[in-house]
């Protein structure tokens, strides 16, 4: 069984003042997240990903769709059990200490009061704040606020933690103490959903990733394979003659680039071996064979790219 | 378990009153309010009781009336526009139980701060006269009708902080205060008309708004007299049907609402 399980998941806002029409945020997104990995979300903002986490949450209603945690519906109490859940740029109560703030959320879990201290104690070692345990909230920086809100999703112990940006706003440390914190509970067997729009982030963290664009999915899967479509090499060869260089461009992605002597070139994977037979038949010096490293940024920009002259998706008033 | 959750945000939201400093300073205002009586008493030669039950249970009302509005119109709007409950939202808790959790622990604050400025008016009937008439007692009736116009008026800014902003909750809330204190001038005005639609008009008002007239007993224990039986029954029914109805809206609203 999937921890999230998500069929065709809609969401239409109402826009305008006074004639109010449905606009679509979320189109028929449909995505499974298996048990123990770490799955980022990601799209620029507006992509959908802060509604598909409400929509997990309960905290808004599908327009059309449905999704399972753990093969609960989303919204009962048992799926709930199940889940923590990081809202983005968190706000606590701030009259509140740390202490106090945790106690209140572990009150709505069975827990006897001995359990709830316990917890309240681990979580708060786990996310380094156990010397603020008595400070108010409101004197917190946002780094402290992002992990007493991590502290608040896993209190319960849940098997999915939903993280909605984590790292947004952070400053170098403050991302690092999430990505530990992430890293943890991975550790511990977690599965965490989170969304981001810092890709280094979800390259360094993520089993799988899925990419949002204009409320549509335009691509998911594990990132070294989303990379591997993208490999290639970068050749440089010194000498070729004029005559040979049409030949040289047919092996390659893109055109050439002459720097004096030097042509420059990126060649997939399988031509490796005729440019080889080309250099050595026609005497041209080969001066560099290297890798390409394609990032996950290369590949989501590029994928957005190529995804940006599709059409607005249709609303259900739209479609029917 | 969901009592226990119920209370618990009941319990949050009157932490959040006593730690808020608007309610200090309401308080601190609700004490300025009982000397002022006690002054006054002083200085009206042998009717000094009576003005001082008069403006004691008066300041009690108004300084609960703005309590309740003040703390009542944001009771909702401010967790969702500060996103605050979001958090507590993905926890295994239903909506309706955040919405009587908020509307139990403002009433629990009324209660308190009721309590406290009741206590200052005994104390102070106690100064003037340096002693309690059996016929005292009567006061605490007349308090507990102002606690039951103040759980009222809790469950309309609820109802309204439900859907609308605090700006316009708390003009609503007055509003509805102000005709529902004349709800039976509004009936009486109607009848005068002799105007078929306008008399209908004004009984649907009379019957659809908040009847606060019946909750000032201030003009019957300041005289020594006694709240009769039958009202503190029909007042508590009364309070409590009405209040209830308009936390039932408040939920059915509530639940429907995506937290955008």
């Amino acid at each position: 069984m999937a921890a999230i399980e998500i069929n065709g998941l809609s969401k239409d806002y109402p826009v305008g003042f006074w004639r109010k029409r449905p606009k679509r945020v979320l189109d028929n997104l449909s995505l499974n997240v298996k048990d123990g990995e770490v799955f980022g979300f990601l799209g620029h903002n507006g992509a959908g990903k802060t509604t598909t986490l409400k929509l997990l949450t309960g905290l808004i209603f599908p327009t059309e769709g449905t999704a399972q945690i753990h093969g609960q519906p989303i919204g009962s109490p048992k799926a709930f059990q199940n889940i923590g859940y990081l809202p983005e740029n968190p706000y606590f109560y701030d009259y509140l200490t740390a202490d106090e703030l945790l106690d209140y959320f572990s009150r709505f879990f069975p827990m006897t009061p001995g359990q709830r201290r316990e917890r309240c104690k681990t979580v708060l070692e786990q996310a380094g704040l156990t010397e603020f345990r008595n400070v108010a909230l409101r004197k917190f920086s946002k780094g402290m606020l992002q992990r007493i809100g991590i502290a608040q999703a896993v209190l319960h112990n849940p098997d999915i933690v939903l993280l909605d940006e984590p790292m947004s706003g952070l400053d170098p440390v403050g991302r690092r103490d999430v990505r530990n914190l992430i890293l943890q509970l991975k550790s511990a067997g977690k599965t965490v959903f989170f969304s981001t729009h810092i890709l280094s982030d979800a390259e360094a963290l993520c089993d799988r990733v899925a990419i949002l664009h204009r409320g549509r999915l335009v691509g998911v899967g594990q990132i070294a394979e989303l990379l591997k479509r993208q490999s290639g090499l970068e050749v440089v060869v010194e000498s070729c003659p004029a005559a040979l260089l049409p030949r040289l461009q047919s092996l390659a992605d893109a055109p050439l680039t002459v720097s004096g002597s030097h042509h420059r070139m990126e060649i997939p994977e399988e031509n490796v071996a005729q440019l080889l037979g080309l250099c050595a038949s026609n005497s041209i010096r080969l001066l560099s064979l290297n890798p390409l490293r394609f990032s996950l940024e290369d590949y989501f920009i590029e994928l957005l790219r190529s995804n940006d002259q599709q059409p607005e998706p249709a609303t259900k008033a739209n479609a029917s | 378990m969901i009592v226990a959750q119920t209370l618990a945000i009941a319990r949050n939201t009157f932490r959040e009153a006593v730690r808020d400093k608007v309610l200090y300073n309401l308080v601190a205002f609700a004490v300025i309010m009982t000397a002022s009586a006690l002054l006054f008493g002083e200085i009206s030669i042998g009717i000094q009781k009576s003005i001082l039950i008069n403006i004691g249970l008066s300041s009690i009302s108004v300084f609960g009336l703005l309590i309740a509005i003040f703390l009542g119109i944001g009771l909702v709007y401010k967790e969702v526009d500060k996103r605050s409950l979001y958090a507590l939202l993905s926890k295994p808790v239903h909506r309706w139980q955040f919405i009587v959790g908020k509307f139990l622990g403002l009433n629990l604050t009324l209660l308190v701060n009721t309590l406290f400025m009741s206590l200052g008016l005994w104390a102070s009937m106690y100064y003037l006269t340096r002693g309690f008439q059996p016929e005292d007692i009567h006061i605490w009736t007349a308090i507990y009708f102002v606690l039951l116009e103040l759980f009222l008026i809790t469950a309309v800014c609820l109802f309204f902080s439900c859907f609308s902003t605090p700006i316009l909750s708390a003009i609503f809330t007055f509003l509805i205060y102000i005709v529902g204190n004349s709800a039976s001038d509004v009936r009486d005005f109607g009848k005068l008309t002799e105007n078929a639609t306008l008399e209908w008009l004004a009984t649907l008002v009379y019957y659809l708004l908040p009847n606060f007239s019946d909750f000032s007993a201030a003009g019957l224990v300041s005289h020594g007299l006694p709240v009769p039986g039958h009202l503190v029954l029909l007042n508590t029914s009364y309070a409590l049907c009405y209040s209830g109805i308009l936390v039932i809206a408040a939920v059915w609203i509530f639940s429907r609402r995506d937290l955008k």
